[in-house]
């Protein structure tokens, strides 16, 4: 089964190595499916097609610290508890992080 | 003699729909799959047992006939099956199959996932009824006092959780249990004060539902007997209920400790309870279930032991810090050093937000009130207390009090 775990508000305190090493030990497992850090959320632009056929393209949105998404990690596991379980290892997790756990869905 | 095997088919079903069911999930890995083939069992069994008699050993045949059920439908229905041997597939590298015809106790890992902390909480203690109580929806709606319909929808919704985010079947590992059996805990005593202080209607104590809890803790003491924070819960509720037809007078109003009439405690129930207290408090630091099971066991005693109690609502404030453990250590000082004492405890805690719209904080204050002779003041907690008391027996003791301060 596979599981994102999305990283909400992940902070400064965690260094590049942590996150190297929570890398290294994905793949080591043999969970890992895919992820990538998301860049600075004043990057970040909105599109949207109208009824009418319009492109509108704007700046935003901007989301609270504590709630930016700023990457993702694709795991496949078991269950949930072993999506949990990953996702508390994640430096995403700690010093006020959260990580939210989604299931994929998986089309037959 | 059809009426006495009915009688025994029902109780039989009692005792073995929890297991049945927590073995078929355990075979097949799904929920919805096991509950349909244990209500086919069994209604087949309605129908064959009273033409044939209760077969020698009625598991195994329910058994049986599930997983044949469970094995065609997965016939007729391809899409399913594969989905579901995929699952197998982990189920079995899990842990042994179950060796045919013998029905093998997986309840405790279905104690686990209805308690999971990925489930609602408020759902978890209903999911516990449903599918290890092996009561029907319609008894689990009831018991919290909401509409079929809407339990109905919460149980599809967490049944859809469990398999749709895949929330596993199974027992935690050792390391895991500290973070995980407390849930399980929570749920089971939720059932328990649910059918205990019933936050409404007409009775004082729902005893179908107190003591369901008590079953269900019976069941989890059996499956982990090594637990202690398990045997504190067993004893707490047992030393509690001990005391369920003392409770209320004759005039259906509540009656508080002092006043009870001990000989209409259950003598067999203390004695049950008392030695389970002894092994939780052995052996290791104290949990916040042995240490409620001490101080229940200690309101069982005559005369009652209010220096120790407060002793151990200082342990449990340590352990398990709330506003409600302070109110109940407030009333029990007041009990060793007179209404006073007491009083000044509860005015600390005054403004609290988690006691507000509690009756038991008014109710409290109005009887220390009423004891240290100030009527007036306490009159006045006492129709506090009636705004927000649900029960009628609390209402009529609260009513009567009432009178007696003149208010």
């Amino acid at each position: 089964m596979k599981y994102m775990l999305l990283i909400h508000g992940a902070s400064e305190k965690c260094t590049t190595e942590d996150w190297m090493v929570y890398g290294k030990a994905l793949t080591d497992a043999g969970v890992y499916v895919g992820g990538a850090p998301l860049a600075d959320q004043s990057l970040t632009t909105t599109v949207q097609l109208t009824d009418g056929g319009e492109t509108v393209v704007t700046d935003g949105p901007f989301a609270e610290t504590h709630e930016v998404l700023g990457g993702y990690y694709l795991i496949d596991v078991p269950d949930l508890d072993a999506a949990t379980d990953w996702a508390a290892k994640c430096p995403g997790a700690r010093f006020g992080g959260r990580m939210v756990v989604r299931p994929i869905v998986d089309f037959p | 003699m059809t009426g006495d095997v009915n009688a025994s088919v029902e109780a039989i079903f009692r005792e073995e729909r929890g297991r049945l069911l927590a073995a078929l999930v355990r075979r097949f890995g799904d929920l919805d799959l096991a509950e349909e083939v244990t209500s086919e069992a069994i209604e087949a069994a309605l129908v064959r047992w009273p033409l044939d008699g209760v077969p020698a050993s009625p598991g195994a045949w329910l058994m049986t006939t599930a997983r044949r059920r469970a094995v065609d439908r997965l016939r007729r229905d391809q899409t399913y099956a594969a989905r579901l041997a995929l699952l197998q597939v982990e189920a079995d590298r899990a842990g042994p199959p179950v060796v045919d015809g013998v029905l093998p106790d997986e309840r405790l890992r279905l104690f686990f996932t209805c308690s999971h902390p990925a489930l609602p909480e408020a759902d978890r203690g209903a999911l516990t009824l449903r599918y290890l109580a092996g009561l029907t929806t319609v008894e689990v709606a009831r018991a919290y006092l909401v509409p079929v319909e809407t339990m109905a929808k919460r149980l599809v919704r967490a049944k859809k959780k469990i398999s749709g985010a895949r929330i596993p079947f199974r027992v935690p590992d050792v390391h895991e249990l500290p973070a995980r059996l407390p849930g399980v805990l929570r749920a089971i005593y939720s059932i328990f004060t649910e059918g205990y202080a019933a936050s409404a209607g007409p009775d004082l104590v729902r005893h179908d539902l107190a003591e369901e809890a008590l079953r269900l803790a019976r069941i989890l003491h059996r499956l982990l007997p090594g637990e202690r924070e398990v045997t504190g819960l067993l004893a707490l509720m047992l030393l509690t209920h001990a005391r369920r037809a003392a409770r209320t007078g004759p005039d259906g109003g509540l009656v508080l400790l002092e006043d009870q009439d001990r000989s209409l405690w259950d003598r067999a129930m203390i004695d049950e309870g008392e030695p389970l207290v002894v092994a939780a408090l052995t052996g290791g630091p104290p949990g916040p279930y042995g240490v409620q099971a001490a101080i229940a066991a200690l309101h069982d005693e005559e005369p009652t032991d209010w220096p120790q109690i407060v002793g151990l609502y200082d342990v449990l404030r340590s352990l398990t810090p709330s506003p409600v453990v302070d109110l109940n250590r407030a009333v029990a000082v007041a009990m060793r050093d007179g209404p006073e004492a007491g009083l000044a405890l509860l005015d600390d805690l005054a403004g609290e937000p988690r006691l507000r719209g509690l009756h038991v904080f008014p109710a409290a204050r109005g009887e220390l009130l009423r004891r240290l002779g100030r009527p007036a003041e306490a009159a006045r907690a006492f129709r506090e207390a009636l705004e927000l008391a649900g029960s009628e027996p609390e209402r009529r003791h609260l009513r009567a009090r009432l009178d007696e301060v003149g208010g």
